[in-house]
This record gives C-alpha cells, sequence and structure tokens, in this order.
C-alpha cells in the first residue's frame, strides 16, 4: 500500500519528530518500500489464531504481575535530586518546559 | 601488534579464576594490562566509555575479597558491558546522541549481578544506536570494526561487545539480542554467544527496545566461558514484570542452568567415542535457501557432519514460516520501540533542543536532533502500524503470525528433534557502509534469527569456519528448547572440544 505525503506529516507529528520537506519525500520513498515488505503478512490466514503479546504464553500461563498496592517510602530530597539529575533544566525539584498557559 | 592483555594467557574464565585464588596473578595486574590493551586497540572503537580509576577500583575490591576468601565466582574476571545496560558509574548511552550524557541512578540487575559475583568491568561497548542495526553502524558514536578485518563491520547491535571479546580485550561482555543481536555479531566475529530464554534475564536497566523481545545473554570465546557469565545474570526480577520466576516448575536460578549442563556432560561422558549419540539435530530446509551463501553453507554443512561424527543424528524440519518473521519483526519490534522511545521528550532527561518555540516543537526538535535516521525510520513505521485504522491490519496480524511462527518451532521439538541448528547470517560480516543506501537490505539479512525471537527460544551462536570469499568468521546457530540453555551449552561445549574454531584468534588464523 503506497503511503501518502499527508500520512508520513501525520505520523511524523504523531511520534514528534520534526521533518524537513526534503525527509518527507525521502521517508515516504522508504516507508512505501517498508510497508511493500509488509504486504505479505495480509495474505496470510490467520483465522482463529489468537494474537501473540508475551512469547512464554505458548507453554505456560503468563500473568504480568502488580505490585502490592502499598504506598512507596518517601524519597529523600537528595534522592529526589539523583533521580533529576538528567534534567535538561530543573528548579525547585521541577523540570522546567517552555510556558504552557500564558 | 600491541601486548595482549594477561588474562589472553588463560583458555578459560576457570582457568583464569584458579590462577587468581591461587595469587598467581592478581585482578589488578589483569584490569592494567586490559586498559592498556583497549587504550591501543582505540582503532576498534569497541569501547564507549573507558574509566580506570573506576574499574581499578573494582579490581582492588576483587583482590581484598580473593585475599579474604569472600571472593564471588568472576572475582577479578576482565568483562564489559553493551552500553545498552545502564550503570550507575559509566554512562550509558545506548549508542545515541539522545543520552551521550546519560548517567543512570542505577545499575541493570544483570550488571549489579555480575558485580556481586566479583567480575571487573572495562567499560562501556558500542552497539547499534537503541539496539537497532544489524552493523554497528547506526551507533552515533561511530561503528565498532571487526577485529579480523577492520575495513568490516562486527555485526550487530552488541557489536562493540563481540569485537572487544574477539580482540581479546576482555574475557566476556554482555549484549542485548532483540531480533539476532547476540547471535549474529558473535558469528560475525568468531566468538561465542547465547540468548537465553526470554524472561530468564531481568530487563531491570536494560534500555528498551522492543519489550516482549529484548534479552540479555553473554558474548564469550567458548560455552563454558558462557555458562559462568550466565549464570549470574539470570533470576526473577520483581522489578520486571516479565522476568520469570518459574521455567517449568524449576525455580528461575542460576543452579538450575548448571545442573542441566553437568547433567547432559555427564551423559555425554558415559559414551567416550560417540558422546552425543541419539541427539536428533533439525535441520530447517528454509534455512538453506538461495539467500543463503555458498561458503556460509559449508561450513555449517562441515560442522553438521562434525555432530554426526559425534554420534547425534540429523532430521531435516520444516519451519515454513522462516520468511514471514521478517515483517512480522518489523512490524512488531517497531511498534514497541515508538512506543518504548516515547519517553525521550527532551524534558526529564535525554538531549534538548536549544532552539525551539514552545513545548510540542521542543519534543519535536529534540527528537529529531537526538534520534539518528535508523531510529527515527524505526519510530516512525511504529507508529504507523499502531495506529487507529492499521492496528488490526499490521500490528495485530503479525502477533497473529508471531503465535503461528512460535507453533512451527513448537511442533519441531515437540515431534521430531532435541535442537535445530542452521546458519546465523546469510553472509560473512560485510564491509562498513555496504548497506547504507538500501535500510531495508539489513533487515532482510536478519531471517534465520528474527524467529527465534519472536518465539521466546534460547539459542546459540558458536564459531563453525570461515568464508572462502573473505576469510572473515562463520558461525553455527543451535536453537533449543524453552528453557534448555544448559542442554545447549553442553552440546556447544562437546562441539569444541572436536573443533578449535573458538580459539582462532584475528592476526593468527
Amino acid at each position: 500500500m503506497p503511503i501518502s505525503e499527508q500520512d508520513v506529516k501525520r505520523i511524523a507529528q504523531l511520534a514528534r519528530i520534526q521533518l524537513s520537506p526534503d525527509e518527507a519525500a525521502q521517508t515516504q520513498k522508504e516507508l512505501s518500500d517498508i510497508f511493500q515488505l509488509m504486504t505479505r503478512l495480509q495474505a496470510v490466514d490467520t483465522e482463529g489464531v489468537a494474537p501473540m503479546a508475551h512469547p512464554l504464553s505458548v507453554i505456560q500461563d503468563v500473568q504480568l504481575r502488580l505490585r502490592d498496592d502499598e504506598a512507596a517510602p518517601t524519597q529523600t530530597e537528595a534522592q529526589r535530586a539523583a533521580l533529576m539529575a538528567n534534567a535538561p533544566a530543573q528548579e525547585n525539584g521541577l523540570f522546567l518546559v517552555p510556558t504552557v498557559i500564558e | 601488534m600491541a601486548k595482549l592483555p594477561l588474562h589472553t594467557q588463560f583458555p578459560s574464565i576457570q582457568a583464569l579464576r584458579e590462577a587468581l585464588q591461587s595469587r598467581q596473578l592478581s585482578a589488578t595486574e589483569i584490569a592494567r594490562s586490559a586498559l592498556d590493551a583497549i587504550d591501543s586497540n582505540g582503532d576498534l572503537n569497541a569501547f564507549l566509555h573507558v574509566d580506570a580509576e573506576l574499574t581499578l577500583k573494582q579490581a582492588a575490591q576483587a583482590d581484598e575479597a580473593l585475599k579474604n576468601g569472600s571472593a564471588g565466582k568472576l572475582a577479578g574476571i576482565p568483562i564489559g558491558h553493551k552500553d545498552v545496560l545502564v550503570t550507575r558509574d559509566w554512562r550509558s548511552t545506548a549508542g545515541s546522541r539522545m543520552l551521550a550524557d546519560y548517567v543512570s541512578p542505577f545499575d541493570a540487575t544483570a550488571v549489579s549481578q555480575l558485580m556481586k559475583a566479583g567480575a571487573v568491568s572495562l567499560g562501556k561497548l558500542n552497539c547499534d544506536e537503541f539496539a537497532m542495526g544489524s552493523g554497528n553502524e547506526t551507533s552515533a558514536f561511530g561503528p565498532a570494526r571487526n577485529p579480523w578485518d577492520h575495513s568490516a563491520v562486527p555485526g550487530g547491535s552488541s557489536g562493540g561487545s563481540a569485537a572487544a571479546v574477539a580482540a581479546g580485550l576482555l574475557m566476556a561482555a554482555t549484549g542485548t539480542d532483540t531480533g539476532g543481536s547476540i547471535r549474529q555479531p558473535a558469528a560475525y566475529c568468531g566468538i561465542s554467544g547465547i540468548k537465553p530464554t526470554y524472561g530468564m534475564v531481568s530487563r531491570l536497566g536494560l534500555i528498551a527496545y522492543g519489550s516482549s523481545l529484548d534479552q540479555a545473554g553473554p558474548l564469550a570465546r567458548h560455552a563454558r566461558d558462557l555458562l559462568e557469565m550466565l549464570e549470574p545474570m539470570v533470576g526473577f526480577d520483581p522489578l520486571d514484570s516479565t522476568s520469570l520466576e518459574f521455567c517449568d516448575g524449576e525455580p528461575n536460578t542460576a543452579g538450575r542452568i548448571r545442573g542441566r549442563f553437568d547433567a547432559a556432560i555427564e551423559r555425554q561422558r558415559q559414551n567416550d567415542s560417540r558422546p552425543l549419540e541419539g541427539l536428533r539435530i533439525g535441520v530447517p530446509r528454509e534455512f538453506f535457501d538461495e539467500g543463503l551463501s555458498r561458503d556460509v553453507a559449508q561450513a555449517v554443512e562441515q560442522a553438521l557432519q562434525v555432530f554426526e561424527g559425534l554420534g547425534a543424528v540429523r532430521v531435516e524440519i520444516g519451519l515454513p514460516r522462516t520468511e514471514l518473521s521478517i515483517p512480522a519483526y518489523y512490524v512488531i519490534a517497531p511498534a514497541e520501540a515508538s512506543s518504548n522511545l516515547s519517553r525521550y521528550d527532551g524534558v526529564r532527561y535525554g538531549h534538548r533542543s536549544d532552539n525551539y518555540e514552545d513545548l510540542e516543537d521542543m519534543m519535536s526538535r529534540s527528537r529529531f536532533e537526538g534520534f539518528g535516521p535508523e531510529v527515527r525510520r524505526r519510530i516512525l513505521v511504529g507508529t504507523y502500524v499502531l495506529c487507529h485504522g492499521y492496528y488490526d491490519a499490521y500490528y495485530v496480524q503479525a502477533q497473529k503470525v508471531r503465535r503461528m511462527i512460535a507453533d512451527d518451532f513448537r511442533h519441531a521439538f515437540a515431534d521430531k528433534c532435541d535442537v535445530i541448528m542452521g546458519p546465523v547470517a546469510p553472509t560473512v560480516a560485510k564491509a562498513i557502509g555496504d548497506n547504507r543506501e538500501d535500510p531495508i537490505a539489513d533487515w532482510l539479512s536478519d531471517i534465520y534469527t528474527l524467529g527465534v525471537s519472536l518465539a521466546g527460544l534460547p539459542a546459540m551462536s558458536v564459531p563453525c569456519g570461515f568464508g572462502t570469499e573473505r576469510p572473515l568468521p562463520v558461525g553455527l546457530q543451535i536453537i533449543g528448547n524453552y528453557f534448555t540453555e544448559g542442554e545447549l551449552l553442553a552440546v556447544a561445549d562437546c562441539f569444541q572440544q572436536a573443533t578449535d574454531w573458538h580459539q582462532r584468534t584475528p592476526g593468527q588464523q
């Protein structure tokens, strides 16, 4: 299935990846080639086959665990600082972003 | 040629451990010699982050433990970690500009387990960006090189791990395998590697790519060293929601693999002349199609004959959906990648663009600047297949085909064979830059490894010869049923007792 330039712009916007007009054309071609490869999947008769999300579900019961619903211990300020050490911009334990609401 | 590090004088981790324990040499001496060798092999570009001070600190701790008798099984053994495993002390970049300065607040579980066993880390190893690639060429920090031929790729995505072990800079290294990223670089560099059953090694601290596929495992010279490395890596981790508590009813522990390995070796010993008597090797006809190069086919065929000489029998099997594993994988893995990599928004960590107008623009520019072309491509593919309207046609359909692929393996193991063998990749390592113009060409060359990843099965690569056109290593893939890591390693060990491919080193082929 051919991918249109509109499709490319839409998914780039959804994926929050900037594309210049040049790259949009290049990406359109690449994705069309890729989806050519994917069309082989459509030809497969999968009637009655359940989708497999976890590979071991073929052989054993797989349940995704949840942790107990208990309050976790509060982090100290030092621990918070360690967790935030990689933030590009921060102030008083908060992540800074460009103004969203004027 | 520069001096080889001290550990290369020892044929195995076991032999090096004995030398360390009897104080013939110290962990510090080994670490220093390895650091020197890494320094003089900089053109391999195998390492992304080396910090002599951190390494020597770990070595001193290992020496102390060896002295006072509290040493773990890997005390003083020089290893390295793929840069996809996060480390508190060394930076963790996943080969991406997005994480160029990232320092993790914690160690990956596999890393801390190896540290507890006393292994000394020499640093972090180059890899394809976010493990997306088959030649280490998508790394933002330049490709690692194949020690057998510096103009060839080392394979990927765990390319730096394979290159460093093959060059003798490390005794062993960690890697991760999502679609073949341990097996293929091990094959290209003439060393051994194992991807365990999905869920055996904790994914906590593996920088995520495709969460239903990602699995860490070791790369080393041979099967016995892989066993030494794999033991501390496995185990149930409550902090990974897909970590396995039980394998076939047995607790997921190091002892389980060792026990099965020892039992298999014991069975081999009972029949000295034909140690693999009765082992049924399934050889899938789809792995020997027209895409397979003649020299790889020949090396694999010769390996199969060695196995027959050891008593195994060859059974032809069919894995009819082998070709479909390519589109199925390249729908599922990008879909999971697009979700996983949405966390890189330039807000909490990672690259933030210097120029932007508003919040959305900041994210879009940061992601454009931080991700390389292959990562952006896979995120876009993944975003598309998860879109409303295409979700069922692509993503759900791929998951159904995934089950059919897993069923093919299940039937083969239930009815026909004990292990499956075939090539790891269609050719030996290609020249750096060969596939740059054609992103899909690399994807197609993953054909023999993807099915195993989709099914979650354990599989190995062991060296089995050299190409004739270019004298580069060829790997034999050995695939086992779920949880048979111990048996697989024993089968590989038997082959390595009978052959010397794993003892060849670059420069003295």
